[in-house]
């Protein structure tokens, strides 16, 4: 059971009122039409499972209702920050996970 | 032997005085089926031994006798199915853990059909050789189909503790706290860490599975600050009663730490009191704790030292010995032979000799112990053997006899000539194995500790801090000031007290250390002969888990400590090898040539203990297991003979017998009243969703297949939604009420998740529209009236709206007065005929509903539900998203093309997915009409379609039913289907093999059985 901070609602909440949403800043094509098969099928499919640092988008569904992003340790599950969808991540998962 | 209660069973092994029970308070107990006394303050453990009870369970796999072993949470062998009545069982309860209470019932759960005579014992005695590990594996594995004759006479043997087979009286329930430190186990440590925390203004939980607080302290008298300890105790538990700050809570176990500092206690409020709990209070209590910071002072576990016959009753931990003796006044025997390979061990002797009984000797397994124990021992006269141990146990169903012989100063081979002590009880220490289980439960790794010979926690990704026995603390002094700092830094790391954490620091009770004499490494004590050819040497009793079992593993290529536990099953037993699993890995790692810290742990994982059913789902049961949403009209259909069906968690009408109709009988009169004249539905949990913004219409077109730049307000439009993979998702009508003010209706069961998916797409992909979503599906009752006589209908109630066919047309809305309440009324149809949904506010949905069926009696208005709904819609072959569609269905799949715009300027939700390859190829399942050739025959919906039932299993499946019913409207049967390439071969027959071996053959049709012109909902 994670305790999560909700950067629009500015509190730390239960997990039970979050949902999770998957990878974050997976970007929908610009120009879908134009896409390859091969393309459109890692846009809808492909997903890291990364062990160590993830940026995962979660939905406060019980809250506020707004989706935003999460950078976990899928090892030890500690949330180093979350942020608001446009926000850039401050952790940078690369210097991260040498450091 | 002193007897205080006169009769037949009386407390034999009862001391005289002394032990912190209530002798003025004589409780009387059950024990497979026979009665015996004990004192207020026992456990069921301490009452049996004070009534000479050495024989408490049969082994898992041998039948071997087993005794209570230990005094605490770690006991493997006394395990008891306790309850007077069968509402009240409750299957494997620690004896050592009970409180007694009067009138307590129970008995052994091991043992089939008694403790005293198992017939499985004459198994173990002929096949006990053969039983190696893997036993079960082996010989149960063929033939496959008789595994399940085979597991219940296994499982019925093994006597594993069995649940009520009726209803529980008690009720459970639980608590949230949130606290800044938790405070795990009630010892020194413990006490000293919440004292400190609480002292530096910290909100604090304490809370150890004890009856009371004081861990060891309880049984180990020393003085602490000149007062006894027990003294000692009681004044720092009386100071955290008064801070209003602190929770103490006593037989609770702190079953689970999880991420992020939450915590799971399991409370037994009132395990102590009865049977059942008291009028007016919970059995047991759950409490989630989110804490800033954690204390683990857990504590140690004392591992005894594995020996020949190690499982006789009389086998005991040193400390279990202690306990009995200085808490429960009884005596766990006569004479005592103590082995040893720590100054720990000669505790219990003492305390023996101190009361007067006999200790044959101490056998030390160090040559040279220098511990000022050693000389108290001496002092005392108690033999000393040094450099020796038991090698074996010997007796028919009790300790009669102790091998002892001397061994090498490593421990790994006997150099003496084996002697015989008389005794009937041995107990032993192998040293103490810390109760890393808490720190382990969110992912670390315990690591090995070669001063205590024992597993301390590793670093957890929340810093908890551990203090006292649990780190690696040997002395009550190191303990108390352990406690003392982790209760300071947890209060410290705290953000609610940031910079604000008194700095009234405790000072260090003053105990008094004695010296400490060199431990030995000690697990497995060496025989004359080897594991395998020496009497059984157990390391896991309850599971029957030899030291030979681990060697023959290791060697039979289970290498990784993992799978020697499951191969074995060490540690698999209802006390999670909290005694036995250090030994087991030890041996093992002799075995493999490795030190014990590469072998390592297995996983330890939540809970602690074994929590009940009861206590987990707490008071989410009954009613409140989950939410019920009931419609505003649902008191009607109630009133009116309603049978109900769940629809997530709506309860939604599902059809309105009359006296004396089948359930077909109703839906052919519901669905011919409806066609004849005039139905009506409660379609209120329809998900609605209101939708605002300039972009509202654009954003529409971007999630739904088809067009909606032109729609006007006052029109609605059927939608069709999609997943970016092309697969219908959701679909319903959205109706434009203003220029940028839509209301979209979802399924039923879809609400919650379409609301969500529109919110992801605007928040996440096109965040600079201006649109907004709400969720009204509980402001609107809503009901639909359908048939011919519709209009008429709803003309004697509905005055202001204009309902000529023309003025009033299909897919239009229009907002009025109905039965005197504001209404929208959408002229929509899912039945095919002329139908109008009225929707009005929540709260005025039982008045208009009653009102309409005041009017209606004229035109014989009949209320439907949702079966005969999804007849009259297969009728006219309506989809239902979720029944006819699994995901894999394209809009072109089922026929809906009219549906999809492909000229909208922008590449809307599913477009690209609808024109992947795999979307676009030939031979795909697609949605058609079925007529059995019979028309009588109903085809089983989800019944597989071959082309040709002749061919041999397994058969080429085509397709299947996804609808089916018989319609009285059509006068038939009718289904519809995925059937491959199927809107290419009307006509053809499509042949079902069902389950009991008939075959059921039918033609492909379209799906428009009733009114193909489409001119009833039109008129």
């Amino acid at each position: 059971m994670f305790v999560i901070y909700c950067p629009y609602c500015e509190e730390h909440r239960e997990e039970e009122e979050f949902h999770a949403s998957g990878q974050a800043h997976l970007a929908r094509p610009l120009d879908p039409d134009n896409c390859t098969d091969k393309e459109w099928g890692d846009f809808l499919y492909f997903r890291k499972n990364p062990r160590g640092l993830h940026q995962e988008l979660w939905q406060h569904t019980a809250g506020c209702r707004k989706f935003f992003n999460i950078t976990r340790d899928t090892v030890s599950y500690k949330i180093l920050e979350t942020y608001k969808v446009g926000e850039s991540p401050k952790v940078n998962l690369e210097d991260a996970s040498h450091g | 032997m002193v007897n205080f209660v006169k009769g037949r069973f009386v407390q034999n092994y009862r001391l005289p005085s002394g032990g912190r029970i209530n002798r003025n308070k004589v409780l009387t107990f059950r024990y497979n089926n026979r009665y015996y006394k004990g004192y207020e303050g026992d456990t069921l453990a301490s009452a049996l031994l004070a009534n000479g009870v050495d024989i408490v369970g049969r082994s898992f796999k041998y039948s071997r006798a087993r005794g209570i072993m230990c005094a605490g949470v770690e006991e493997p062998n006394a395990i008891m199915q306790v309850g007077a009545t069968e509402a009240t069982q409750i299957p494997n309860v620690r004896a050592t853990e009970q409180s007694l209470y009067d009138g307590l019932v129970c008995s052994s759960v091991k043992g089939f059909p008694s403790v005293r005579f198992d017939f499985m014992s004459l198994v173990g005695r002929v096949a006990g050789g053969a039983m190696g590990p893997g036993f079960y594996y082996k010989t149960f594995m063929f033939p496959a189909f008789m595994w399940e004759t085979y597991e219940k006479f296994i499982r019925k043997a093994a006597g594993l503790g069995r649940s009520s087979r009726e209803r529980d009286p008690d009720t459970y329930d639980h608590m949230h706290q949130h606290v800044d430190v938790m405070v795990v186990g009630g010892g020194a440590s413990g006490l000293m860490a919440a004292l400190s925390a609480a002292r530096a203004g910290a909100r604090v939980i304490i809370a150890d599975e004890q009856s009371e607080m004081g861990g060891a302290l309880l049984h180990h008298y020393k003085e602490i600050d000149n007062m006894p300890a027990l003294d000692w105790v009681q004044q720092v538990c009386d100071e955290l009663d008064a801070n209003e700050n602190v929770q103490r809570f006593t037989r609770s176990v702190v079953t689970g730490l999880h991420d992020h500092n939450f915590l799971t206690i399991n409370e037994r409020r009132t395990h102590h009191l009865g049977d059942a709990a008291p009028q007016g209070m919970t059995r047991e209590r759950i409490h989630k704790v989110r804490a800033s910071s954690v204390v683990l002072a857990t504590g140690a576990h004392e591992r005894p030292l594995v020996f020949g016959n190690n499982d006789l009753p009389g086998c005991m931990q040193c400390s279990a010995v202690s306990q009995y003796i200085r808490r429960y006044a009884v005596m766990p025997g006569t004479s005592l032979v103590v082995m040893t390979a720590n100054d720990s061990g000669y505790q219990c002797a003492f305390d023996w000799f101190d009361v007067g009984r006999e200790v044959v000797a101490i056998v030390d397994t160090r040559a040279n112990p220098d511990g000022d124990v050693f000389v108290q021992a001496k002092e005392r006269g108690i033999e000393v053997i040094t450099g020796s141990a038991v090698i074996e146990a010997r007796g028919g169903e009790r300790v009669r006899k102790a091998v002892v012989a001397a061994i090498n100063d490593k421990g790994t081979f006997v150099t003496g000539e084996p002697t015989e002590l008389l005794c009937d009880t041995i107990a032993s220490s192998g040293g103490w194995s810390p109760a890393v289980h808490l720190s382990c439960h969110t992912g670390s790794r315990p690591v090995w500790n070669d001063d205590i010979f024992g597993f301390v926690p590793g670093e957890t990704p929340e810093n908890n801090i551990a203090a006292g026995r649990v780190s690696g603390a040997q002395t009550l002094s190191d303990c108390l000031r352990e406690g003392i700092k982790a209760g300071a830094d947890a209060a410290a790391s705290c953000a609610t007290l940031h910079g604000q954490a008194s700095s009234d620091s405790l000072s260090t009770p003053k105990v008094v250390d004695v010296k400490q004499g060199a431990a030995m490494a000690m697990y497995l004590v060496p025989h004359t002969k080897t594991p395998t050819r020496a009497p059984k040497q157990f390391v896991d009793m309850q599971n029957d888990v030899t030291a030979a079992a681990l060697q023959v593993s290791t060697r039979e290529g289970f290498e990784s400590i993992e799978h020697v536990k499951r191969y074995t099953a060490m540690g698999f037993g209802t006390d999670q090898g909290k005694t036995g699993n250090v030994n087991g890995m030890a041996i093992v790692a002799k075995t493999l040539g490795q030190t014990i810290a590469q072998t390592g742990t297995t996983v330890f994982r939540p809970n602690y203990t074994p929590v009940t059913f009861g206590a987990v789902a707490g008071s989410n049961k009954g009613a409140l297991f989950d939410p019920k949403r009931f419609t505003p009209m649902h008191k009607w259909h109630v009133e009116h003979g309603a049978k109900f069906e769940n629809v997530g968690q709506w309860k939604r009408a599902w059809y309105f017998p009359r006296e004396g109709e089948r359930m077909q009988d109703t839906l052919n009169r519901e669905c011919v009243a409806t066609r004849a004249s005039v139905g009506i539905l409660d379609a209120s949990t329809l998900g609605k969703i209101d939708i605002q913004g300039k972009d509202a219409r654009e954003f529409l077109g971007r999630v739904y297949t088809n067009a909606w730049a032109k729609l006007e307000p006052g029109r609605c439009r059927y939608g069709l939604m999609c997943g970016e993979d092309g697969m219908v998702m959701d679909d319903g009508v959205t109706s434009c009420l203003a220029e940028n003010h839509f209301l979209m209706t979802t399924t039923t069961g879809g609400a919650a998740s379409v609301l969500s998916w529109l919110e992801l797409y605007h928040q996440t992909e096109w965040p600079e529209m201006d649109v907004y979503f709400n969720s009204v599906t509980d402001h609107w009752a809503t009901m639909t009236i359908s048939g011919p006589n519709s209009r008429a209908l709803l003309a004697k109630v509905c005055s202001d709206i204009d309902l000529d066919k023309d003025a009033f047309k299909f897919m239009d809305w229009r907002a009025g007065t109905v039965a005197g309440a504001p209404a929208r009324v959408y002229r929509i149809s899912f039945t095919g005929e002329l139908s109008y949904e009225i929707n009005v506010p929540a709260h005025y949905g039982l008045h208009v509903w009653e009102a309409l069926f005041e009017h209606g009696r004229e035109f014989d208005l009949t209320p439907y539900g949702t079966e005969s709904m999804h007849v009259l819609r297969a009728e006219k072959g309506f989809v239902i998203v979720g029944q006819d569609t699994d995901g894999s269905i394209t809009p072109i799949d089922m026929d809906h093309a009219w549906a999809v715009a492909n000229n909208k300027p922008f590449s809307y939700i599913g477009k690209r997915g609808m024109a992947r390859e795999d979307c676009l190829r030939p031979n795909r399942k697609q949605l058609v009409g079925l007529e059995t050739v019979d028309p009588n025959t109903v085809l089983p919906e989800g019944a597989q379609a071959v082309r040709n039932p002749a061919q041999s299993i397994p058969m080429t499946m085509v397709g299947h039913v996804t609808s089916s019913y018989y319609s009285a409207n059509v006068g038939r049967s009718i289904a519809m289907a995925v059937i491959r390439d199927g809107l290419n071969r009307m006509g053809e027959s499509v042949f079902f093999p069902l389950a009991d071996g008939s075959v059921v053959e039918a033609k492909i049709c379209n799906t428009n059985w009733v009114d193909p012109d489409g001119a009833r909902h039109k008129s």
